[in-house]
């Protein structure tokens, strides 16, 4: 287990993105964040509030399920449904900022682009993450990221948030036993 | 959860579970696009050897909103008229490779016996056996009473539900009487002694010959249908004393608490066991168990179909 992204990094992190969203958007007005459940959701609340402090008004905030969108749901057992809240502009002719903690195969972001597509038609969709650590597997890459940390298939990153599991860190796993 | 039998089969966190379920799929066939892709390819048989306007409907609009292929059975018109076995239905079915079985059967524990007998493999919905159970028509009526009655919880601790009428031949009343108690809520049974079935005093319910006596403060009143295609003796002297007795009319309608709600599984007989003004009163959500019926059974078929069978249970 390698801490790869101590607590003060990630918050800078996180600033430096929330300034890059505002700055290619031009302020926030037309801003709507989609963070995807569990951590893109703590995420997004995390760059809605940097957002809300350097703007000085609240930016549009929701979370996207993307579960019933997902092409692995064969795979594995079934899974239960996290909330979809879409704030009250809607997704309509917005720019909208997709959130997730990891930028991995890009499977994820190809389900959360099909979720989006039944809810409305946004003007455009950016993609803001934490880490991205490579391996795509379709052709998809991020607007904002955190960090780019480059890994070996059998490693696992894990980010964990406060909220969740207590401390704000991003850690390394070279796979434990192998 | 393989399959969905009996309320007995399922956890209070499972019937939480498929609950929060629909009402997260509510949520997302909403928008204007209200088809989603999760079942993609799965075939999904409605096996129904009784008459069913509303369960089988929603069981088909569910099927074909999560992309499933629905193929309807039902006993006029098949086989099953002509006297071939469930079994050889079945075997058909597998045949043709269904991956879920939504079955209606005039026999009590049809449902099981086509699940336990290893004659097909799919996933196998009970949507009503005889008078036994009918466990998505108690998940939806739960959905229904949550939605209107409960804020900000999972379960529905302290509500007071009357089911009132026909409990001797009705499945909905012994699904609901399991899912309901085991959600929390107390429920009390009204109905002349001559539709309370044997055993009835081993339920965990209260029971009442009086409806008056309950009137004012249940919660939610569920009315059941006096099932005439059912009833080989006589259980009542005449439909006007029974309407007098256990109809749920303007009168006791105006008497419920503030905020307390009229349900009925459907179909209805109006003027027997509910007045038309009950019906179509601004409490009955009677039109809205249609609704809700749908989103609960996407989500019973989301959770016995979209992942593998392999590994059990849902991560809460």
């Amino acid at each position: 287990m390698n801490l790869a992204l101590p607590a003060p990094d990630i918050a800078r992190a996180i600033m430096r993105i929330s300034h890059e969203i505002l700055e290619r958007n031009s302020g926030s007005e037309t801003v709507t964040l989609l963070g995807i459940p569990t951590r893109g959701a703590y995420l997004a609340a995390r760059i809605a509030a940097n957002i809300a402090t350097i703007e000085g008004h609240p930016v549009q905030q929701g979370t996207l399920d993307i579960t019933l969108h997902r092409d692995d749901l064969r795979m594995r057992p079934p899974r239960a449904l996290m909330p979809t809240v879409i704030p009250p502009l809607g997704v309509e002719d917005r720019n909208v900022v997709l959130i997730d903690d990891v930028l991995f195969s890009g499977r994820t972001i190809r389900a959360a682009l099909d979720a989006l597509g039944q809810i409305g038609r946004p003007r455009t969709v950016q993609l803001a993450v934490l880490v991205d650590r490579g391996h795509r597997e379709l052709p998809i890459r991020a607007d904002y990221v955190g960090k780019n940390l480059p890994t070996s298939l059998h490693q696992s990153i894990k980010v964990q948030f406060t909220e969740l599991d207590g401390v704000d860190a991003v850690v390394v796993d070279d796979g434990g036993a192998e | 959860m393989k399959h969905l039998l009996s309320i007995n089969d399922i956890s209070q966190a499972e019937a939480v579970t498929i609950l929060n379920t629909a009402e997260e799929l509510a949520k997302a066939t909403d928008g204007p696009i209200k088809k989603l892709p999760t079942l993609r390819g799965r075939t999904i048989v409605n096996l129904f050897a009784e008459d069913s306007t509303r369960t089988r409907i929603s069981f088909e609009a569910a099927a074909k909103r999560l992309s499933a292929d629905v193929i309807n059975f039902s006993a006029k018109g098949s086989s099953l008229s002509k006297g071939e076995s469930l079994k050889d239905t079945a075997q058909t079915l597998q045949a043709m490779g269904a991956d879920a079985v939504i079955i209606r059967h005039q026999a009590c524990g049809a449902a099981a016996r086509l699940a336990d007998n290893r004659w097909m493999s799919g996933a196998v919905i009970n949507a009503g056996d005889g008078t036994h159970e009918h466990p998505s028509q108690a998940l939806l009526d739960a959905f229904t009473i949550r939605r209107h009655l409960v804020h900000g919880g999972d379960t529905l601790d302290g509500l007071h539900v009357a089911i009132v009428g026909d409990i001797l031949h009705s499945r909905v009343a012994r699904s609901n009487v399991l899912l309901l108690t085991k959600l929390g809520a107390q429920v009390t049974l009204v109905a002349p002694p001559t539709l309370l079935p044997v055993g009835v005093e081993d339920w965990p319910v209260s029971i009442t010959f009086n409806f008056d006596e309950i009137i004012e403060t249940v919660d939610v009143v569920m009315m059941l249908r006096i099932q005439l295609e059912r009833m080989t003796e006589m259980f009542f002297p005449n439909a006007r004393e029974y309407s007098r007795y256990f109809g749920l009319n303007a009168d006791r309608l105006r008497r419920m608490k503030q905020n307390s709600i009229v349900m009925h599984p459907g179909p209805m007989n109006r003027g027997l066991e509910i007045t038309a003004d009950s019906a179509d009163s601004a409490r009955s959500v009677i039109v809205e168990q249609v609704t809700n019926g749908v989103n609960v059974r996407m989500a019973i078929l989301y959770l016995l179909l979209a992942g593998t069978s392999q590994g059990e249970g849902v991560p809460a």
